[in-house]
């Protein structure tokens, strides 16, 4: 089933409830390595959105996404509001002019996505990041949908890639952010951004999947 | 947790209402987007200075908003950077026409949102610099982290930049002097205890009873080493000897010195701190030509203080004389 704009608006919302109940578990990973705030500033920002959504009810796909974006940008702070706002930004203009969003296109949308988050956190996979989550999850994304996989199979195959990439990033030693002040002393611990970006996917696995 | 709050997510604005009751004839503070900004912005022909960063050091940056230093601050939560839309509308406030610099903390966070709000401004057609400040020996420099923090050097470099500013410097000439500043300055920190961020609730780290961490960042990152208490002269002679061979400063320099509380150590030790500081400085050849002992970019109630020594030049001094209004650092008017 292709995913409309009611189904992107339930993605956004699902993940405003997301962030609420993981709030306390991505601050205290984020307390390990980095500054302690990782929960509480998405928690915040997907707050603002959710009621920015309720307000915003004609609102076609891209400019879902737009909100979205200017609401993380507004709200969250920290590295994670111009990540994940940037990662919504090129989504929308990903999905520009679209009513419904094939499977190609759902595909599409995380990897414009991941290339603004590559871009603008100049970020490559291995640094203990959000991409550590991401690339896996879009280049299986990408190996199912070559293979003819469903909405529903790729985005599952994403979530699960995502998954094994965020609890790769234990191992690693952090290069980017507040968590490579730590150098080896990093190794061990869980990358909260990676963490959130697992439940980005994740979510969309269970709302279009 | 017990702090002198109402809502720990509402503390940074109630502080900010307090700030501009307190200081109506130096500053007023706009609430949507948050950004603080001199009463007499934007000044025509004068490059704006425009900083900011996460809440939880105060008085940086938003107690150093007045004439002589930043023309606008942008408070984030606690001790998270301010957003683009902030920074955005405080610089378009304080635009006179001779374009805006920017002065950034190197930390992601920070780097990125002014990144973006530096873009938005470009493209309305403002002449927006960024310059960074990472002069924190703590913190290796390499490749494979995001660089050492900006701490210290961030409190000369708004003030340096601010008189210069005053004086009509345009835009080229102010972040190469921001640069020159951050260029010639090294500083490092120390802490005694850790602090609450009001929405956490709980100490962001542990110390024992008598642990110190040498190294510790303004968000209380870890440092270099933890160790055992020891008397303040070796504390102080262990971080000038970080800060001194790292540049390295030489013999006949002449620097402005900053023995800096990091928000919940008394005076007293403060002066303690300089007093073993300078002499030391002195026995190794190294002027103090001008000094500030006190709080000023702090880590809400943290015990522990940072050293920060900037080499200078005549110009430089002579720009650190020049009048100075704001609620944290005050002369000369």
């Amino acid at each position: 089933m292709p995913v409309g704009r009611d189904e992107v608006a339930a993605w956004l919302k699902a993940l405003s409830r997301v962030y609420a109940d993981n709030k306390v578990w991505l601050t205290e990973l984020d307390a390990a390595i980095g500054d302690a705030d990782h929960g509480i500033n998405l928690d915040r920002g997907f707050l603002a959105l959710a009621a920015e959504l309720d307000k915003n009810t004609a609102a076609d796909i891209r400019s879902l996404l737009q909100t979205a974006a200017m609401s993380l940008i507004r709200h969250v702070g920290g590295a994670a509001g111009p990540l994940y706002g940037t990662f919504f930004l090129r989504a929308a203009s990903a999905c520009a002019g679209k009513q419904r969003l094939e499977a190609a296109d759902v595909v599409a949308l995380f990897e414009a996505g991941l290339q603004g988050i590559v871009e603008r956190g100049r970020a490559v996979p291995g640094e203990k990041t959000m991409v550590d989550a991401l690339a896996p999850a879009i280049e299986a994304m990408r190996r199912s949908l070559a293979a003819s996989g469903g909405l529903g199979e790729i985005l599952d195959v994403g979530a699960q890639a995502a998954e094994a990439g965020m609890k790769a990033t234990i191992p690693l030693e952090a290069r980017k952010g507040r968590a490579s002040y730590l150098g080896p002393r990093s190794i061990g611990h869980q990358d909260p951004g990676a963490t959130s970006a697992w439940l980005l996917v994740k979510t969309a696995a269970e709302c279009w999947g | 947790m017990k702090k002198l709050i109402n809502d720990p997510d509402q503390a940074v604005r109630e502080s900010l209402v307090g700030l501009a009751l307190a200081h109506p004839e130096i500053l007023r503070v706009c609430f949507e987007p948050i950004y603080v900004v001199r009463v007499d912005a934007p000044r025509p022909g004068k490059v704006g200075l425009v900083s900011g960063g996460g809440s939880g050091h105060e008085p940086m940056h938003a107690g150093f908003v007045g004439r002589g230093m930043l023309d606008a601050a942008c408070p984030g939560q606690v001790f998270t950077s301010p957003t683009p839309d902030q920074i955005e509308a405080a610089t378009r406030a304080v635009d006179g026409g001779a374009g805006v610099l920017h002065i950034v903390k190197n930390y992601t966070g920070d780097i990125l949102n002014f990144e973006m709000a530096a873009e938005l401004c470009q493209a309305q057609g403002i002449a927006v610099r960024a310059a960074v400040i990472n002069d924190d020996v703590a913190v290796e420099d390499s490749l494979y982290t995001a660089g050492r923090r900006g701490v210290g050097a961030t409190v000369i470099a708004e003030r340096l930049c601010g008189a210069a500013a005053e004086r009509g410097w345009d835009l080229d000439r102010l972040e190469a002097l921001c640069r020159r500043v951050n260029a010639g300055a090294r500083s490092m920190g120390m802490a005694l205890t850790p602090c609450t961020v009001p929405a956490a609730g709980k100490p962001n780290f542990e110390l024992g009873p008598d642990e110190i961490e040498l190294g510790i960042g303004i968000h209380g990152e870890p440092g270099r080493e933890r160790t055992r208490w020891r008397p303040a002269r070796e504390i102080v002679a262990r971080m000038a000897e970080a800060i001194l061979t790292d540049l390295p400063f030489e013999r006949g320099d002449r620097v402005i010195a900053m023995v800096n509380g990091m928000g919940g150590t008394p005076l007293m030790e403060l002066y303690l701190v300089y007093g073993e500081l300078q002499p030391l400085l002195a026995a190794r050849g190294i002027a103090v030509a001008r000094r500030l002992v006190g709080n000023y970019i702090t880590s809400l109630e943290m015990a522990g203080c940072s050293i920060t020594l900037v080499r200078a030049d005549e110009e430089m001094f002579s720009l650190w004389d020049d009048p100075v209004v704001t609620p944290g650092l005050r002369w000369g008017a």
